[in-house]
């Protein structure tokens, strides 16, 4: 099989590497970067263990090829801490306990990365149907949407907060 | 459930676009948004020896009102409908269709067109290109053409562009300022395909309604206008009975699919439904 140079920029890092045409972005990401915090769960865009978030926006990674992804900035979960500080939907899924087996988790931290740090009070409807994009098999939902509910509220403060130190 | 190997070409420009769907011919495919071409791909449904990505293509990514006209470039994504693309009744309605489309995710990289030239009798978007009249204009070497979005689509999964030609803009008419339009879709879970839908448009004039255009998808195995349904409505007022009386109109005249899942029966029955509800909000829609 033929493969072909790619390169890409993954959490501000570049990565050269040589790829198939056929080979999704979420295999290139695990496979060819060795990132393998994106998870691939049903390979067909329905289950979101995937997501990542590619030029800003939250992207099923299984249903774009690697190759697509040339020149725009990917975002995983391993982009998520900062100099060792979690971000704060990490934080907030530890404390409201919104993972068991955890194989959903990175696609729902990309998936809600966007809202969260918009700070935007989301009704409750509109975050429950943002949620309902991915799967989660241990049927995790509840605490998930609150984790994200408080994630929000935790952003927002901290952005806050940052603004006041630095005035 | 990974695809079979291909030849990916990234061209910059439409003409680059079209050259290389008219070399390879018919084992090439168009790659837009890819939220079904690549799920197809992964489940070798689909497997061609090209794919033409036409992201590249600045050309293409476009939306703009030109006289009475949305113009929607082949790359415009689901999520650009989030915020009304336009002032008038149609930017509303869209707005509130997108939310039916998938999920968030799907809809950052699935493209209106994409949908159109995938077919799926069950797309939203068919059911609004069929309904409102739209055009759509297709490109090859060979130079343009438009045709209507009921011309071209041709069945489920079908439709009559050429394997040399790119579809590269939907032509979507305007609601004027006396339109009102709904639209209602039933399924068993958020982001599911439509089991069944309708939309709903008319021009309140003088407390009729006036060239009224009901359309029904997921039942069909393509989207359609009803002709029953809009009979009944066309010249009458406004009243919930007569919306019941063209729901069973439309019940009375489609051609339901089957699946395992789901009766014709039952589609049958659900077109009733719809097309009452798709009235309903189309009578409560604030101008």
């Amino acid at each position: 099989m033929e493969r072909h140079p790619l390169n890409l920029t993954i959490n501000g890092t570049p990565y050269a590497v040589e790829t198939e045409f056929r080979k999704t972005l979420a295999d290139t990401i695990r496979e060819d970067c060795g990132l393998t915090g994106t998870h691939v769960g049903c390979e067909h865009g329905v289950c979101g263990a995937c997501t990542v978030i590619v030029d800003g926006k939250a992207v099923r990674s299984c249903l774009m090829f690697g190759h697509q992804a040339e020149g725009m900035e990917i975002e995983t979960v391993e982009g998520l801490e900062q100099d060792g500080v979690l971000h704060v939907l990490q934080e907030a899924f530890m404390d409201h306990h919104a993972l068991q087996c955890g194989y959903c988790t990175p696609g729902f931290l990309m998936l809600a990365k966007g809202v969260v740090e918009r700070g935007e009070d989301l009704p409750e409807e509109e975050l429950r149907h943002l949620l309902s994009s991915n799967l989660c098999r241990c049927t995790g939902y509840q605490n998930i949407i609150a984790a994200v509910r408080a994630a929000i509220v935790a952003f927002r403060e901290k952005a806050a907060g940052g603004v006041e130190q630095t005035a | 459930m990974k695809p079979a190997p291909f030849v990916l070409h990234k061209p910059g420009t439409i003409a680059e676009a079209v050259a290389h769907l008219a070399q390879i011919g018919d084992d090439c495919l168009v790659l837009a948004g890819g939220q079904s071409l690549v799920p197809m791909m992964a489940l070798r449904v689909a497997y061609p020896s090209d794919l033409v990505d036409i992201n590249g293509i600045e050309a293409l990514r476009g939306i703009s009102v030109e006289g009475d006209k949305l113009v929607i470039g082949a790359t415009v994504r689901h999520a650009r409908f989030y915020d009304p693309v336009e002032p008038g009744p149609l930017g509303k309605l869209l707005s509130g269709v997108v939310s039916h489309i998938a999920h968030h995710p799907i809809r950052e990289r699935g493209t209106f067109c994409g949908s159109l030239a995938h077919a799926d009798p069950a797309s939203e978007w068919c059911l609004v290109a069929v309904t409102l009249g739209a055009k759509l204009k297709l490109v090859s070497q060979n130079g343009e053409r438009l045709v209507a979005a009921d011309d071209f689509i041709d069945g489920a999964m079908s439709t009559t562009r050429e394997p040399d030609e790119l579809l590269m803009e939907a032509r979507l008419p305007l609601l004027g300022g006396s339109a009102r339009a709904g639209f209602y879709e039933f399924n068993r879970r958020a982001g599911d395909f439509a089991i069944g839908m309708a939309l709903a448009a008319y021009d309140e004039v003088d407390g009729v309604m006036r060239n009224v255009r009901i359309g029904l998808g997921g039942i069909e195995d393509r989207a359609a206008r009803n002709a029953a349904a809009e009979a009944v409505l066309e010249g009458k007022a406004p009243a919930e009975a007569l919306f019941a009386d063209a729901g069973r109109a439309a019940a009375g005249s489609v051609d339901p699919m089957e699946d395992a899942t789901t009766s014709a029966d039952y589609r049958r029955d659900l077109s009733s439904v719809c097309v009452e509800r798709a009235l309903a909000a189309a009578a409560s829609a604030t101008k």
